[in-house]
């Protein structure tokens, strides 16, 4: 296959990931979307292995079949709720491929260099741009080897941290070394030192010290992060996996790795964006772990929450007309949404307005919770966006609450020095009735209080979520 | 302890302390319980119901007194009934211990412990137990009932075949529980509500219940504070009495259902609905006053009586509205019983802890261990959070929005040029060093950014978790790094270059596969 050929696949790859991730403006379109990025993968891919530029074919193929077995048998083992752990996963496969592919560079850029003009002449593949390359070109290269080690790395330990966060075999709260966040800016510091060395002519123990400053900065930043932030973690660490393809791109010269590195990596600092806005924090304060700053005593709390029992939900839904459900991440914990989906099916059976109110921080991930409720075959133009529904709670009879707790705190809005003031939240209490499903009286993940509880329209049903749910559905009739 | 309930004495009154229901409850506490011979008839509940729940009927008001611990009554009880109190017996009634010091003296005399149940404060705990209110409910529902029952007309528009018939406009004057009970009330039966109170807090509430709130003209400070009050009404100031009864009397012809409710504690109810605003109103409309008992809210009102004034408005002043519906006003009181024994047993063992710390017994007990313990001291909660005054949203004037919004454009098209001059600088500094090549790349990388901005922003909020999959399915496109790099002649290169094309390619299969099985969920009811 000619150079020329290959370069048209790649245009045409680049062209159908941009439909790819367009294509995900709607529920039917993402459907066809995702055979766009299939096919341009499989151009891209393609159209590399056979260019005349790559030996080793067997090897290639061996490897890819591997991994092909490996990721189809994750793909079709996961759990809908293990979603947040796959990701991360995938995420550390890329920061970890791409500190490799960034040695290489550097590997095969010493051996191209020991090199004299005759053997380079015989050079193929990207040994063959580098035989190419004058000074300056390289000096660019090392800075770019240095930043694509760099952030694969980050990307790297952060994502394994975040995988055994969500996966619950690191304990999911904030935990720093004694020094904090100066660790961070000291290794930070120390890569940049050592990234005027390496531009210098250092060897390639630079590379290694950075890459060992890289990985701790992963580790630490994600450990001092608590588990409801992993939206924000999750999505930043997407967007890394981004930067750190783009930065390989540039490496190798090849385009096709810039547009993608870049599409992924806006993609991921949009999510982020977003995350932060719905939490209504600075993304730094959200990285460096803290809360806004409390400028007084929050407001006191007056009444009593008062308990209800499986009877008295099962009255209060089978008279009400409209229900908003507001599920969080202890839906998730309970593995409720099965039950969620039958009581909704139960209850539209009856004619009654069943809609879901998300949240966009509800969960681990963006997007979570509507993952979950689609595989409980909850349609999904019942399942609404915050700016979407909030204005419907006056009008609704009960608001059920599965295992969230922030994402309705009224103090958001009605308490300035609560450390959530200004947060956009669910209006839940709006409601004529509010139901709460909670395992115990405990906070939130923030540990502040939620004046809801207290409020004179809400009934705490305690217990766990699937159990609560399985024993009210036989009672709506 | 046994817990006793007597027929009430007091001529006309059905209503009774404790259903078979409410025993039951009790008896779960660990309580045993006796009612008297004919306490329920009048409600709904022959003697038959409370034998079949396993209660206890006795005779006489006499065996009764002797043989229970714990008296509960709906009214307050006569002197008579008062006296044969013995020590240690407590009593659970209505009480007004402000206009019954006698019966205060007589109990302390006696020895007994009377709690009131028109003494729970108003705090959202005591709710459970507050009877004046589920008394005021059922006496709010009961007025529009009365009401009905006393106009010609539908309350509710129509257009027939025969004619139209226009919506009965009503009017309610106080929004405490009984207005709020007899807005709602109203206004399910489709007539036109319009309500008002001195409280402007209660604005809200009124309007929740689908009544327009009458608002008058007034400065703010002549208004008293409601959350000092604990909630209740306090007296006006006469500015505003006088700008309050101006609004009524122009209300007052279009009105054919007036309904009052003004209470202030401890004083005459006030006048409000003066005789020149019945004689204005039309011939067949009704006034119901709610305040009769306390003398009335209206000038005609003759207290448990329905007069009809010279024009032929119709003015109701019966004081015994929740007796007149006896089976649901003997439900609810019996369970603001219930609900306060329940309190009074905190172990649930059938003892009886007269906790004079906690502050819904401190204020109901108004007599305990031969001393009058009324009146109480201010409960440690204040019952409503005191009232934040709003801020005044500053209404802008077409000019000032303009210059607002210009001002605004200005700002951001300074912050945008900034940020654009910003960037071309550094590209510019970029582009000063480096070659050429690298240039171009950088060129596909900005537009890629852009692209990908535009791109991701329409990705619907529902399809985030998809979007994280796909695009970690397409940061699998490394692997074309590691494709060009496996030629090498360097073995170390080949190994780690492979095993960068083993994990791509996980990512780029586990990415794809996970993608297309979550999308394939999304269904559509």
């Amino acid at each position: 296959m000619s150079i020329g050929i290959v370069s048209a696949a790649y245009i045409a790859a680049a062209v159908l990931f941009i439909l790819a991730l367009g294509g995900l403006s709607g529920q039917e379109s993402a459907k066809r979307a995702v055979w766009y990025g299939i096919v341009g993968m499989a151009l891209a891919v393609g159209a590399t292995v056979f260019s005349p530029d790559v030996d080793h074919v067997w090897v290639i193929a061996a490897m890819v079949a591997v991994g092909a077995v490996a990721g189809w048998y994750v793909a079709t083992r996961v759990q809908m709720t293990e979603m947040p752990q796959l990701v991360a996963a995938l995420h550390s496969f890329v920061g970890l491929a791409a500190v490799l592919i960034g040695y290489n560079a550097h590997l095969e850029l010493v051996g191209v260099q020991a090199m004299d003009a005759t053997a380079r002449q015989a050079l193929i593949g990207f040994a063959a741009v580098l035989a190419q390359k004058d000074a300056i070109e390289i000096a660019i290269l090392h800075v770019e080897v240095f930043l694509g080690v760099f952030i694969g790395a980050v990307t790297f330990t952060g994502s394994v941290i975040a995988f055994l966060k969500l996966a619950g075999k690191v304990d999911g709260k904030a935990v720093k070394l004694p020094g904090g966040h100066l660790l961070n800016a000291g290794a930070a510091l120390g890569s940049l030192v050592l990234l005027v060395l390496y531009f210098n002519g250092a060897g390639i123990w630079a590379l290694v010290l950075m890459t060992v400053l890289a990985l701790f900065i992963g580790y630490h930043l994600i450990m001092g992060i608590g588990g409801a932030d992993m939206p924000v973690v999750v999505s930043m660490l997407n967007s890394y996996s981004g930067w750190a393809a783009a930065a390989i791109g540039f490496t190798l010269g090849n385009d096709l790795l810039i547009v993608t590195g870049a599409l992924v990596g806006s993609s991921g600092a949009i999510l982020s964006y977003i995350m932060c806005k719905a939490m209504n924090r600075s993304f730094i304060s959200v990285i460096l772990g803290g809360f806004g700053t409390v400028t007084g005593p929050a407001m006191e709390i007056a009444g009593e929450m008062v308990a209800t029992d499986v009877d008295g939900v099962a009255a209060a839904l089978n008279d009400a007309d409209s229900v908003i459900i507001i599920p969080g991440y202890g839906m998730a914990v309970a593995q409720a949404q099965q039950s969620v989906s039958e009581l909704t099916r139960k209850l539209r059976a009856r004619g009654k307005t069943v809609r879901f109110a998300i949240h966009p921080v509800a969960g681990r991930l963006p997007g979570h919770m509507n993952v979950l409720l689609a595989e409980a075959k909850v349609p999904y133009d019942i399942v609404l966006e915050m700016d979407e529904i909030n204005a419907d709670f006056p009008s609704t009879d009960v608001a059920i609450v599965i295992g969230s707790n922030d994402i309705v705190n009224p103090a958001a809005q009605e308490d300035p020095n609560s450390p959530i003031a200004g947060m956009p939240v669910l209006e839940c209490w709006k409601a004529k009735l509010v139901i709460v499903l909670k395992r115990g009286q405990g906070t939130g993940y923030s540990g502040i209080e939620n004046p809801l509880f207290y409020k004179d329209n809400c009934r705490m049903y305690y217990g766990d979520a699937k159990k609560s749910l399985d024993a009210l559905l036989p009672l709506i009739e | 302890m046994k817990i006793g309930a007597l027929a009430e004495v007091f001529p006309g009154e059905n209503r009774v302390a404790m259903t078979p229901d409410s025993a039951v409850q009790l008896v779960k506490l660990g309580h045993s319980c006796v009612v008297q011979s004919g306490a329920g008839v009048k409600a709904g509940f022959a003697d038959a119901l409370y034998a079949k729940a396993g209660i206890e009927v006795l005779q006489g008001a006499a065996e009764v007194v002797a043989a229970a611990d714990v008296i509960v009554k709906v009214r307050g009880p006569e002197r008579a009934e008062a006296e044969a109190l013995r020590p240690g017996q407590t009593l659970i009634s209505f009480f007004y211990p402000a206009q019954n010091a006698e019966l205060l003296e007589v109990a302390k005399a006696r020895g007994a412990t009377v709690i009131a149940m028109d003494m729970v404060p108003r705090i959202s705990r005591a709710q459970k137990m507050d009877a004046l209110s589920s008394m005021a409910n059922i006496a709010g529902y009961r007025a529009v009932i009365e009401a009905g029952n006393n106009f010609g007309r539908f309350f509710t528009g129509q257009v027939t075949a025969a004619g139209k018939v226009p919506p009965a406009k009503v009017l309610v004057v106080g929004a405490g529980v009984a207005g709020l009970a007899a807005i709602g009330t109203s206004v399910s039966l489709g007539a036109i509500v319009y309500a008002f109170d001195v409280r402007p807090e209660v604005a809200e509430q009124i309007e929740s219940m689908g009544a327009s709130f009458v608002y008058l003209e007034f400065d703010a400070s002549e208004l008293p504070d409601g959350a000092a009050t604990g909630g209740y009404a306090a007296p006006s100031t006469p500015a505003f009495q006088a700008k309050q009864l101006a609004k009524f009397r122009e209300l007052a012809p279009d009105i054919d259902i007036v309904i009052t409710t003004a209470l202030i504690p401890g004083r005459p109810a006030p006048k409000l609905w003066l005789a020149d605003m019945v004689a204005a109103m039309k011939p067949g409309s009704v006034v119901i006053d709610l305040a009769a008992e306390r003398g009335g809210n209206c000038d005609l009102t003759v207290p448990d009586q329905k007069i009809v004034s010279d024009n032929g408005v119709t003015v109701v002043g019966y004081t015994d509205f929740p007796s007149r519906m006896a089976t649901q006003a003997s439900t609810l009181y019996s369970n603001n019983i219930k609900n306060m024994l329940n309190d009074l047993t905190p172990k649930k063992d059938g003892v009886i802890v007269q906790n004079m710390e906690d502050d819904v017994i401190r204020g109901s007990t108004v007599v305990t261990a031969g001393a009058v313990t009324f009146p109480p001291p201010p409960p440690k909660i204040a019952a409503i959070a005191v009232q934040k005054p709003r801020e005044k949203v500053k209404e802008l004037t077409v000019e000032e929005k303009k210059a607002q919004e210009a001002a605004s454009f200005k700002a951001k098209t300074r912050s945008q040029v900034g940020m654009l001059v910003g960037a071309a600088v550094v590209i510019a500094l970029i582009g000063a060093y480096a070659p050429s090549d690298f240039m171009a790349h950088f060129m596909v990388f900005a537009l890629a950014c852009f692209i990908g901005f535009s791109v991701i922003w329409n990705v619907s909020h529902a399809l985030h978790t998809p979007l994280m999959s796909v695009t970690n399915a397409i940061s699998g496109i490394v692997i074309l790094g590691a494709l060009l790099q496996i030629g090498s002649g360097n073995g170390l290169v080949v190994v780690l270059a492979a095993v960068a094309v083993l994990i791509a390619s996980i990512n780029i299969v586990g990415g794809f596969l996970v993608t297309r099985r979550m999308l394939a969920m999304f269904q559509k009811s």
